[in-house]
């Protein structure tokens, strides 16, 4: 029996190298990073001539005004807004999963995905803010306001408008995980058992399903608890001010001209790492009491028919989502070409395209930046991803499918706390910030994306026509080049749909590793919001939210034209 | 038609496989040229790990011991892209992307030199199986029938050096059913090509006309 001994141990070894790559290509920038950020906290940084060990920068750290509140508000937003994700995805799926409202509100809420966090909290802000749509909309006929109110909205102190911006993009985002999970459930079974029992919907679906399915969007769930508690464009744009969350005053600090405060922004991304793991503590005890309340409520055998209200809630949340986002990103369209648009109307007295004219020429140069790196980062990751699967490949024909836990890795991890020591480990090698070193660190988040995106298409690629091949004496890379690619196409161009848009978003990695030398349309927004000038926002946030949009519009257009004559590929 | 490059005698000598210490089957045969061994069994009797065993894709999670042999030359552990193993399963499995004439080139072997030979050979298989002008056609637009045909002709036209067969009538209708099994039998023993076929199917089974080798419940360890 020592030829299948040896087959089994080829195999394995090869899973072996494919993941230890992926381990080497995320794990070591990401611990490098931790690294950078680590030993300048406690006062170590030979670049800037210091080497004595201190927990100085730690008690300036703590010195510094309201940092308790600046934590701790951040820490309750990223639980608030998991908590609300979760809630409505899960009553969502719960309550219509298999209706046709379902697949409506799919429809809707899934191209939602592909905006930028930027461009959409921007979009809110506009509809929020006193002088926003909303309030123009009803004034002065309902409020009687003649000129706009002194709300303190967006920014308001208790981040609010902060919350409702991470929660509408964290909807779709878990939804289209949850999505992705959901064809491995016995969802109709289920549903027809439990609702033969005389079930709710929802507990029915609860009791049935939700743990298995909770299993899978797990990893997605902490990777929306540790980006919202870390969060750091939309906490600019919407979040409150004076005191801002702990990750925007670290980004403030980072940016500081006094080199010193480097020393002061790594103890406090030290303390951002001991806030997030705070958060992910929580959420597990969060997570405990949900598992006992569910079990009381299974063994108590309550039937709980009457969910319309839950469930019509949960309809209205995920359409509103949708709703808010795009009524916003019109609202952003109509700034960029409003002339004059004093406060009560809804609609600007005159249009321009004054603005457009205007932003135009310096918009250029950032726009060529953003897109080569988006395209760059994205064919790299999406050489990569192929290259991993391949690699895997085997492994899966076994039935053993390697999870790509580590993929997680750069999602789990708050970036400032990282991509900071990345770049003091940058500055500490004498190098200067530079297009591949932004490049590579896009790359970084690129990755998990398009590999995630790729994974599940590619196992559903029929094993037989790779055997066929090999039959008919093809190599493994030439099937893999005229078989599987082929067949891929459309996988493959939506994963580098989803990698563009990735990095088009991206805003901290930019502007950490770009040092301010290389900006993207995502710096600039971002810089842009302290200044106010709504027209030339909404120029950058619409171009940033329109560059996605126009990635997902090739992919889709792509297998049309190249397999016009082959039916089964355009569907 | 490809002139027939050599037809030698497929051996399965002593091949057992197992699943989990449990053994599925155990078959010793040799096929000669232009005949066809019939395995028969229940679906889960390991009918077609042995197809896989034979084409050299057998799932690790089985344990196979034994050998395969053409003429003399032993395939056991000969990767699976140089066992000259001609497949056809139960879907045609056209290559999606490819035109109907394509498909036939892909399969078509390098040695067959230029464009026009090769272009030539691929439009006189089609025209061998009354789908002379189909070169350009989408499979996806064939009939069920059709796509058999041009699956059959994809895998004649990569001269195989013998036929791994995969139920492969399972999914057609009765009446095509016939046909397809008469053109596959035919055509295989005009090539002189020895032939495994599996199924649960006793008509199939007759239709094959060679020896028949009931797996299922009575191998035991």
């Amino acid at each position: 029996m020592g030829r299948p001994i040896s087959v089994k141990a080829l195999k394995g070894s090869r899973t072996f190298t494919a993941n230890t790559l992926l381990a080497l290509i995320l794990g070591l920038p990401i611990l490098a990073g931790v690294a950078g950020v680590v030993l300048p906290a406690f006062g170590y940084l030979p670049a800037l001539g210091r080497s004595e060990f201190t927990f100085n920068h730690f008690a300036e750290l703590f010195a510094q005004p309201h940092i308790l509140r600046s934590s701790l508000t951040g820490l309750l937003a990223g639980l608030v807004t998991t908590g609300a994700a979760v809630a409505v995805v899960g009553t969502f799926l719960a309550g219509f999963a298999g209706t046709p409202a379902f697949s409506r509100i799919q429809h809707v809420v899934s191209p939602l995905l592909a905006v930028p966090h930027a461009s959409a909290a921007f979009a809110l802000a506009f509809l929020v803010a006193p002088s926003g749509f909303l309030v123009r909309l009803v004034s002065p006929e309902l409020t009687g306001f003649g000129r706009p109110p002194q709300w303190l909205v967006p920014n308001d102190p208790l981040a609010l408008s902060m919350l409702a911006g991470l929660i509408t993009k964290e909807v779709p985002f878990l939804f289209l995980i949850a999505l992705a999970a959901l064809p491995q459930l016995p969802l109709r079974q289920s549903r027809q058992l439990t609702a033969a029992l005389g079930y709710g919907r929802l507990i029915g679906f609860l009791v049935s399903l939700w743990p298995a399915l909770y299993r899978q969007i797990r990893l997605a769930v902490f990777a929306v608890l540790v980006y919202s508690v870390s969060v750091v464009d939309v906490a600019i744009i919407l979040g409150p001010q004076l005191p801002a969350t702990l990750p925007v005053r670290i980004a403030q600090w980072t940016a500081d001209h006094d080199l010193g405060a480097r020393f002061l922004a790594s103890a406090a991304a030290l303390l951002q790492l001991g806030v997030v793991l705070a958060a992910v503590a929580i959420w597990l005890l969060i997570e405990r009491l949900g598992r006992f309340v569910l079990r009381k409520l299974t063994y108590s055998g309550r039937r709980l028919r009457n969910d319309a209200v839950p469930r019509l809630v949960s309809a209205f949340a995920m359409a509103g989502c949708a709703a808010l986002i795009f009524l916003g990103i019109s609202i952003l369209g109509v700034w960029s070409v409003a002339g004059l648009w004093p406060f009560p109307r809804a609609l600007p007295a005159e249009l321009t395209l004054q603005t457009w004219l205007r932003t135009l020429p310096p918009l250029w140069p950032v726009l060529r930046t953003t897109t080569a790196l988006a395209l760059l980062s994205a064919a790299l990751a999406l050489f990569c991803a192929i290259l991993l699967l391949h690699r895997n490949g085997a492994a899966e024909r076994r039935g053993n499918v390697p999870r790509y836990r580590l993929l997680y890795l750069p999602l789990l991890l708050p970036e400032i706390s990282f991509v900071f020591g990345l770049q003091i480990l940058i500055i500490s090698a004498g190098l200067k910030p530079a297009f591949w070193s932004v490049l590579a660190v896009h790359f970084l988040f690129v990755l998990p994306y398009v590999l995630l995106s790729l994974s599940a298409p590619w196992r559903e690629v029929d094993p037989r026509f790779e055997r066929i091949a090999a039959g008919f004496g093809k190599s493994a890379l030439r099937t893999l080049l005229t078989v599987r690619l082929p067949l891929l196409f459309r996988a493959c161009l939506t994963a580098y749909a989803v990698g563009f848009s990735v990095s088009v978003s991206l805003y901290l990695p930019t502007l950490l590793i770009g040092g301010g030398r290389l900006t993207t349309i995502a710096t600039e927004a971002v810089a842009l919001s302290s200044g106010g000038d709504r027209r030339v926002i909404g120029v950058y946030a619409l171009v940033q939210a329109s560059l996605p949009f126009l990635a997902f519009l090739i992919a889709s257009l792509g297998p049309q034209l190249l397999f016009r004559n082959r039916r089964a590929m355009r569907t | 038609m490809l002139e027939i490059p050599e037809t030698r005698p497929l051996t399965l000598s002593d091949v057992t496989i197992r699943l989990a210490e449990r053994t599925l089957l155990a078959v010793s045969a040799t096929v000669m040229p232009g005949e066809v061994l019939t395995i028969m069994g229940p679906s889960g009797s390991g009918k077609s790990a042995l197809l896989a065993f034979a084409g050299g894709f057998l799932d690790p999670a089985f344990d196979a011991s034994g050998r395969l042999l053409i003429g003399k030359e032993d395939l056991t552990n000969v990767a699976a892209n140089r066992r000259h193993a001609g497949i056809l399963f139960q879907d045609p499995l056209l290559f999606p992307h490819l035109s109907v004439g394509g498909n036939i080139l892909f399969a078509v072997p390098p040695s067959v030199r230029g464009r026009e030979t090769r272009h030539a050979l691929a439009e006189r298989a089609l025209a061998e199986v009354g789908l002379a002008g189909f070169f350009d056609r989408d499979p996806e637009t064939l009939s069920g029938g059709q796509k058999a045909r041009v699956a059959l002709q994809r895998v004649l036209v990569s001269a195989p050096h013998f036929l791994l067969l995969d139920e492969p009538f399972s999914k057609l209708d009765t009446a095509l059913r016939q046909q397809m099994r008469e053109l596959v039998f035919s055509r295989a023993r005009a090539a002189g090509l020895p032939a495994i076929l599996v199924t649960h199917d006793s008509a199939d089974a007759e239709a094959a006309g060679g020896a028949v080798i009931e797996i299922g419940g009575e191998a035991k360890p």
